[in-house]
This record gives C-alpha cells, structure tokens and sequence, in this order.
C-alpha cells in the first residue's frame, strides 16, 4: 500500500474526519451542520498552499491539490446520477398528470432511454459507441451525427440573429451615453469589415483612397479597442478580481454559508 | 576554470576507471570528480570555452528540474552553438542533452529525477555543428568542455517567485479581518447603492402580483467556479423571497453538482423561512450537461411558461445571448450578473438591470445585510483604493523611468 504524506493527508482531512463528524453528529444536529464548513476550509486551504508551497506531496503531479482536482471529477459523476434520475422523475410526473407540455417529456424521456440503451448496448457489446467494424457509424454516433450536433449547430447559429436585434435596441440613440456607443459601436464595425472598398468597388478611381481611409478605420478601431475599452475592462477585472478574493476567504472561513443552504453569514 | 581543469584531467584517466569513479560519484556526490566522455570530439586550442559554468537546483519548483547558468566566451559567431551534455547514473556516460544559441546563457533540465546525481558539461561548438561522441573521426572540433559539480533537484518549501503574491494575498487577509471586526463591533458601514440588487424584491413582487413564475439561472459552470459560489449565495435570497411571497421558483441546471448545490440552498431558504410547505423538488431541476440543449430547454420554457422575472447569474458563455434575448421576448422584467467582461455588453443590452464584476460578489452582503458579510465588502473597497493609488504611483514612477516599480507586481 502507498502510503504517502500527500495521500494520507487527504484520507484523514476528507474521509476520517466527515466520518467521525457525522457520527458525533447525529446526536449534535449543530456539529453535523459545521462538518460541511469544515470541508469546505480544507478544500479551499489546499490549493492556496499548494499556490506557495511547490512541494511533490501538495502540489506535484500527484500531490494532494491535483487529487482534489481528480475527485471533484468523481463527485460530479455522481452528482450526474443524482441530475439523471431528477429528469426522469420530472418527466413522469408531467406525463402521470399530463401536466402542461407532458408531449414534450414524453419526447425527452424517449430520447434519454434509447441514446442511453444504445450507448451501454456499445460498451457491453465491446462495439463501443463510435464506429462498427465494417466502417458504418454504430446507432449511438448515428443519433449524435444525425440528430444531435444538427439540433446543436442550429441553437448556435440562433445567435447571429440575436446578436443583430441586441445590437439594434442597444444602438438606439436615447441619452448621450447611447449616442457615444452607437458611434463607438459604427466605427468598430466599420473598421472590422472592408466596408469602403466594397463602397469603393465599382469606381476604380476611388479605390487608393479606400485602402488608405480602411486602414485609418482599422487603427482607430484598435484604439478604441485596446485604450477606453481595454481600461474599462481592466477596471471590471480588478474589482472582480478582488470580489473574488474576498468571497473566496469568507467560503474558506465559513463565514459565506448560502452556498450550503445554511443561510448568508453570521 | 577548476571544473574545465578537472574535466581535462579526468579525460586521461583509463577507460576501467570510468565504473570505479561512478561509483565514488553516487556515494559521495560533493567530493567525486567528473567522469569523461568515452569518447569525445577533440578539444580544439583556437576554439575559446564557456565560463562560470554552474548547476544548481532550480529554486522554488516542485522538483525535477535543474537551472545551469554559465558565460558565454566573447567573440563567439551567431552560428555557434554551446552543447550541453549530461552524465547520469547508472552508467555515467555523456549524453547530449541540447544545443544552446549564444546569449541564452541559462538552460533548465527538465528531464532530471529528483535524488539522482548529476554533472553536467558545456563546450562550444563552432558553426551550429553537433559534436557526435561515437562517431570521434567524422566529429568537428569542439571547445574544451567545462564540468560542473555533482548535483541533485529537489522540491522547495517555498515559491521564492511568488513572494509579492503571497505578502499582497497576507496584506489582504489583514484588512478583510480588519474590517469584520470592525462590522462586529456594530460600526456603520456604507456601500453604495446597487440599482439590480434593489431590483430583486421589486422584481419578485412583480411576479407575485401577476401570479406567474420567477426562474432563477445560475449559469453553466461547476461549483469550482468563484461566480457560481456568488450564485447559489444570491439564489439562498431569492428563494428566502419567493418563500416569503409564496411564488413559484424554477432553476434548471445545467452542472450536477450545481444542480445539488442549489437544491440545499431553496430548501434551506424555504426551511428559515418558515414554510417548508411551499418547497417542491421540482423547483430546482436539472436539466442536461450540453451547453446548447440546456439552452433550447430553458429558452422553450421561457416561452411556453412565460416567467414574470428572470435572474442570469453565474458564469455564462455564448448561450448568455440567446438566453437573455428569448427572456427579453417574453417581457420578463430580467436581473442579469457576471464578474467576466466577454458576456457582459449581452447582459447589459438585453436585461433591465446588471450586476457588473464586483457588484455580483457584494450582492450576498448587500441583500443579507449581516454585518460580517459588509466588513467583507468593506476590505474589497480598501484594497481597491489601495490598487488605485499603486496604480497612480506606477504611471509617475514608470514616467521617471524606474522600470523596477512593475517588476515588483509581476507574478509567474
């Protein structure tokens, strides 16, 4: 058995203790609602240590803050379960009681049964769930080729067109701070696109003084860019930065509890 | 030049004294003396070599790694290169680790294992030309080789190249502390108004009026991400809200372990408010782990159920955009909160209020009011007025042409 530092070290921080925690706590119903704190504190140390201290036991490749890492994997598997069985128990509630859009679980439930029999039908077949051996796509690729990426790509591509009428109700020129941004937001517009030479196209004499005035537009677009807007966003950084910060020490030290449906603070 | 002497000296040594030597080596790494090349390119006179040649544990890492500085010779050609070798346990033999151009004059081993002995040796090599230690008469001439003394890499206790980090991160730790205990002491403390969080009782009591649902959005990211924390805080006191009002709630998840996270704040909310009875499992749901499933999902629910108010808080990407539009849509009056800026202009293009960086991390404070959480708020205040100030002393500084003031904040 290996028993290194790093290892053993997390075996007592995350298994004796909340162990030990939760049987004292079923008689202190007050100490079992601290034990998750006191998780948190040690989840939240480690790393930060690990930040200052390059140690092979704490911070190495297989150090204490990178089999964190690996668990939190872990946990969110599980935690998938527990998601999984949430839809599907949703679902037949809405059927059972044909409650408003109960077709569409019916469609839902459909789909999660079938992609899922397919997929574990591939890994206990040893087919796997991409390709068969003759080269065609196995069912469960089929479904996500045909059907899912299709349905993605469409979502996606909904965004142009929502992009246009944010930008439309944003540019409205009501108050003078709209009016600068409409005029920021049509100069980086224009200086993004080749839109003098296009206007430029069909009058050859013109065309010299559209490259020089497309260019002119493309340094002013980066200035604008990188100077008022990059400060503005740097601004926006460093406060969250140090928003951050600050929640972080309150999660750490317990004082910030909302997370964990113990109320805000005390 | 002791090293080039002893590496010259050893180099006459019989080839039955190599095994003998290595042995010495491992066992006493700090007296043994370097093992020559088997073979080796002769060493040319006219060809100068590289001096103060050292190897040394790179400092502050988790080990593995070895820092060899040395000096380049004046007058060495562009074209030259300084070959660096290695003479490694077992067997102690050189082996060309890498070819260095002029002016570099550092190269970190990165393929060292901590505890393992060992020397290391540098010679020029005119004209780019590797010098092939099997291949003796085919093989240029070479400067003299130049030998360090036994060395070994190990991890540190402590990151010397973080120290400004660590002493601001100690400096912040102080004035958060600082300003709770202040807030303890039952001292006022202001913060200035935050329009979006103002909105969120009128938002809710909108709902309330008309009847309808308030869905609450707290992003796409996992509870590892700072914002979504930030998140499920803010949602403890929309849920204490709707609890306190008796409207619905809905928040569709996209991450499990949000999912999970947010499910114990609203029944924690519902509990400390006393109506237990009002809570439903239904009211937190998941819904799938892909980003734009998730997002056809909760946009079809926003307009099959119209919801009277909207809450987009957490970490968002590109589905920000559509969800906040197909909200807009249906005439949900919408509270939207992001610390990253890339989401933001969506944000505050489409919803009524944003809650813009800082602000979505003060909101728990703001909204609770619990003391210790403003003396929080507080500390962030401070040190951002301490950033301005070291922000302003480094525009008069740089301008006087002190280029070391930014060298002391910069972090690797």
């Amino acid at each position: 058995m290996n028993l290194e530092f790093g290892r053993v070290t997390l075996f007592v921080l995350f298994m004796l203790i909340p162990i030990v925690g939760i049987a004292l706590g079923v008689r202190a119903p007050a100490l079992r609602s601290r034990l998750p704190l006191l998780v948190a504190f040690f989840a939240g140390t480690i790393p930060i240590l690990a930040m200052y201290i390059p140690k092979n036991f704490l911070s190495g490749p297989q150090g204490m803050s990178s089999r964190l890492d690996q668990w939190l994997i872990i946990v969110a598997g599980f935690a998938l379960l527990l998601g999984i069985v949430n839809v599907i128990q949703n679902g037949m509630r809405k059927v059972s009681r044909r409650e408003s859009g109960w077709p569409f679980s019916v469609v839902l439930l459909t789909g999660l049964f079938v992609t899922g029999a397919l997929g574990i039908y591939g890994a206990v077949s040893h087919q796997g769930i991409g390709f068969l051996p003759d080269g065609r796509s196995t069912p469960f690729k089929w479904i996500q080729d045909s059907m899912f990426l299709p349905l993605q790509a469409t979502i996606f591509s909904l965004l142009a067109f929502f992009m246009a009428s944010a930008a439309f109700r944003a540019f409205r020129a009501r108050n003078l701070e709209a009016t600068i941004l409409l005029i920021a937001g049509g100069l980086v517009m224009a200086g993004r696109v080749p839109l003098l030479d296009l206007l430029a196209a069909p009058f050859p004499a013109l065309h010299a003084s559209a490259a020089a005035g497309t260019q002119t537009l493309g340094k002013l677009t980066e200035w604008i860019m990188d100077t008022p807007n990059g400060a503005a966003q740097s601004g926006i950084i460093i406060g969250a930065a140090l928003g951050a910060a600050s929640m972080a020490i309150r999660v750490i030290l317990g004082i910030e509890r909302g997370y964990l449906g113990l109320g805000g603070g005390e | 030049m002791r090293n080039g002497v002893l590496s010259r000296a050893s180099a006459r040594l019989p080839r039955f004294a190599a095994p003998l030597l290595a042995s010495l080596l491992f066992l006493h790494p700090q007296t043994a003396v370097a093992i020559a090349p088997e073979v080796a390119p002769p060493p040319s006179p006219q060809i100068p070599a590289a001096t103060l040649f050292t190897a040394k544990d790179r400092p502050g890492d988790s080990g593995g790694a070895v820092l060899l500085t040395w000096k380049d010779p004046p007058g060495l050609g562009p074209d030259a290169r300084l070959e660096i070798r290695r003479a490694e346990p077992p067997s102690f033999e050189w082996t060309p680790l890498q070819l260095v151009k002029p002016g570099e004059e550092r190269y970190v081993d990165e393929s060292a294992k901590d505890g393992s002995v060992y020397r290391y040796e540098i010679r020029v090599v005119p004209q780019g030309a590797t010098a092939q230690p099997d291949s003796l008469a085919a093989a240029p001439a070479t400067g003299p080789p130049l030998v360090t003394e036994p060395v070994t890499s190990h991890d540190d206790w402590f990151r010397v190249d973080r120290t400004n980090s660590l002493i601001a991160s100690i400096l912040f730790l102080i004035i958060l502390l600082a300003s709770i205990s202040v807030a303890k002491s039952g001292k006022h403390i202001f913060i200035r108004r935050i329009a979006g969080l103002n909105a969120v009782d009128e938002a809710i009591g909108r709902a309330t009026e008309i009847g309808k649902k308030v869905m609450y959005i707290p992003g796409i990211q996992s509870m590892d991400e700072i914002q979504t924390i930030a998140s499920i805080a803010i949602l403890g006191h929309v849920a204490r809200s709707t609890a306190r009002y008796g409207t619905d709630l809905d928040v569709p998840n996209k991450d499990p372990l949000t999912f999970v996270s947010a499910r114990e704040a609203v029944r924690g909310a519902y509990l400390a408010e006393g109506r237990p009875d009002l809570y439903r499992e239904e009211m937190v749901n998941y819904v799938t782990y892909d980003q734009f499933a998730y997002t056809a999902a909760v946009s079809a629910r926003m307009v099959r159920e119209r919801p009277a108010a909207i809450f987009l808080i957490g970490y968002f990407f590109a589905e920000s955009l559509i969800l906040a539009e197909m909200g807009q849509s249906t005439g949900a009056i919408q509270i939207a909160g992001q610390a990253d800026p890339t989401q933001l202009p969506f944000f505050i293009a489409t919803c009524d209020y944003t809650l813009i960086g800082e602000e979505l991390y003060a909101a728990s404070a703001y909204l609770s009011r619990e003391p210790v959480l403003l003396g929080s708020t507080r500390a962030q205040d401070i040190a951002k007025g301490i950033l301005i100030v070291l922000g302003l002393l480094g525009i008069v500084v740089t301008s006087l042409g002190l280029s070391w003031f930014p060298d002391l904040f910069k972090t690797k």
